[in-house]
């Protein structure tokens, strides 16, 4: 049978065509295309992997700002706290020292209108001593102007201090 | 008559459409000059070789390329001309193709005593050889394509897309489907060859497909093609074989009788090693030829049942359009099988000859 045997022209040009076509191609064609996607796989993978840590690094970051905006929230709120305590501490430190303040004010002048009461009051009973001796002086220049009259004086005075 | 050459007309326009073959040099000579037509020579005409190649015949007109034929013969030493010039029996220096007898269809030669003889080398480039040629130039072209376009960029660029794209997910589907798992280590080494193998083999496949000229031609449907492609992966599976390969075949782990006295089974593991690429040759040969014959037969249904009268023959038209629009569908897939199966056993018979010595 014709069709079952192989002819030698056929083989020939097959073996020539296909040995041509297998050198060309093995030489530029399928290594290039396979090594370049395999780079490129490669270079999908690196991506991914890249991808990966800077997600897990961006997560790390996000979870260490958080740190850092719950430290610095209680620190504002020590601080805020620290302010109030001074604060309070201060209008009270205040209010004592304006109170003890006062009350040494109201002493001082509570001794200074003693003082001037006593002041007066002595005035008061010099110039009063004064006016009755001035008085007395008037009347007695009137009155004691006998030696009599002096010791009649001076024994009722005498007698008045006795009874007191 | 004139009816008959307007049905010509339109049952080749059907053909065009159906996809098939042109069988209508051998088919309308045959309806005009008488009845009856001979299938068989039909089918074998078109899948078998050729020295000119034959496009169409409008009218009585035939268009046909005419292709080299290299003979040579010990009286006449090199002979080169064209095809042309051994038309309708024809002779040419003393060649012509013989119309019957053993040779057939083949270029023979008259020697000086009158003896015909076939001349002792013929390497005429025929149909299926220019059809081999086109189709390396065509997937040379592609591949090349391709690779320039890899080329020209980095690894880091997009993908890409269109043709391209189309040809790297064919080739990494082989790379990554048959060659790597098949294979295993060193599965680089074999690559280029495999790719190359499946390649041809579909690309050959889909040309044999098409109805006209730069197809059409039963490459791979062509016993000496793929004898040279199992010879090949022959030689892949067998040159780089490791010693754990050769014990195999040479001393396989059976019982002693079986090899010492008689070497029984080394030499049916010899044997083995030949089987492998016979099976792989006919697989392919096999496959594609009974494609093409199945489409040819059918598209002969149209032109046996011409002379049945309109009605039988409008009707069987219809349904031998019908089959060969679904036998073309369904070589579409064989083109891609046979070309997958091809190249996964090669594969396979390299990974089995790459055997690394294992203990039970």
């Amino acid at each position: 049978m014709e069709l079952f045997t192989p002819d030698a022209g056929l083989l020939f040009w097959m073996l020539l065509s296909f040995g041509i076509v297998f050198f060309v191609l093995a030489k530029w064609g399928f290594p290039v295309i396979t090594r370049m996607v395999d780079d490129r796989k490669r270079f999908i993978d690196q991506s991914l992997e890249a991808a990966r840590e800077a997600n897990a690094k961006l997560e790390g970051i996000k979870a260490e700002s958080e740190a850092l905006l719950a430290q610095a929230r209680e620190e504002q709120r020590l601080i805020l706290k620290d302010a109030a305590n001074t604060r309070d501490r201060i209008i009270e430190e205040a209010r004592e020292k304006a109170r003890t303040e006062g009350a040494l004010m109201l002493e001082e002048a509570r001794q200074q209108i003693q003082h001037e009461k006593e002041n007066a009051i002595r005035d008061i009973r010099r110039q009063t001593a004064e006016m009755a001796v001035e008085v007395a002086e008037k009347i007695m220049r009137t009155n004691l102007a006998t030696e009599r009259q002096q010791m009649d004086l001076v024994e009722r005075l005498l007698d008045e201090v006795e009874k007191n | 008559m004139n009816s008959h050459t307007i049905r010509t007309y339109l049952l080749t326009a059907l053909l065009c459409l159906a996809g098939a073959w042109l069988p209508l040099q051998a088919s309308s000579n045959a309806v005009a000059e008488n009845k009856s037509i001979d299938i068989k020579e039909i089918i074998f005409d078109h899948i078998g070789d050729a020295y000119e190649w034959h496009v169409a015949t409008i009218g009585d007109k035939h268009i046909s390329i005419p292709l080299p034929v290299i003979v040579y013969s010990q009286e006449k030493g090199l002979n080169a001309f064209l095809s042309s010039h051994l038309h309708h029996g024809h002779s040419y220096e003393g060649f012509h193709i013989a119309t019957e007898g053993d040779y057939k269809g083949k270029v023979v030669e008259t020697l000086s005593t009158g003896e015909v003889k076939r001349p002792m080398l013929d390497l005429s480039l025929t149909k299926i050889a220019a059809g081999i040629v086109l189709n390396s130039l065509l997937l040379v072209t592609i591949i090349l394509c391709v690779s320039r376009w890899y080329r020209r960029r980095e690894a880091s660029d997009d993908a890409p897309r269109g043709f391209v794209g189309m040809i790297e997910m064919l080739i990494m589907m082989v790379y990554d489907g048959i060659i790597k798992p098949s294979v295993g280590k060193d599965y680089e080494r074999y690559a280029p060859y495999l790719l190359t193998a499946f390649f041809f083999i579909f690309l050959s496949n889909l040309m044999g497909l098409v109805p006209i000229f730069p197809g059409g031609a039963n490459v791979t449907g062509n016993i000496a093609i793929t004898l040279v492609l199992a010879i090949c992966t022959f030689l892949a599976v067998n040159l780089f074989g490791t010693r754990e390969y050769w014990r195999e075949v040479l001393w396989p782990d059976v019982p002693m009788w079986m090899k010492c006295p008689v070497p029984l089974m080394p030499v049916i593991e010899i044997f083995g090693l030949f089987t492998k690429p016979f099976a792989l040759t006919v697989r392919l040969f096999a496959n594609i030829m009974a494609g093409h014959s199945v489409i040819l037969a059918l598209v002969c249904i149209i032109f046996v049942t011409h002379s049945m009268g309109a009605l039988i023959s409008g009707s069987m038209t219809v349904v031998s359009v019908l089959f060969t629009i679904f036998m073309n569908c369904l070589e579409l897939l064989v083109a891609f099988i046979q070309a997958y199966v091809f190249t996964m056993l090669s594969a396979v018979f390299i990974g089995m000859s790459r055997v690394e010595h294992h203990e039970k």
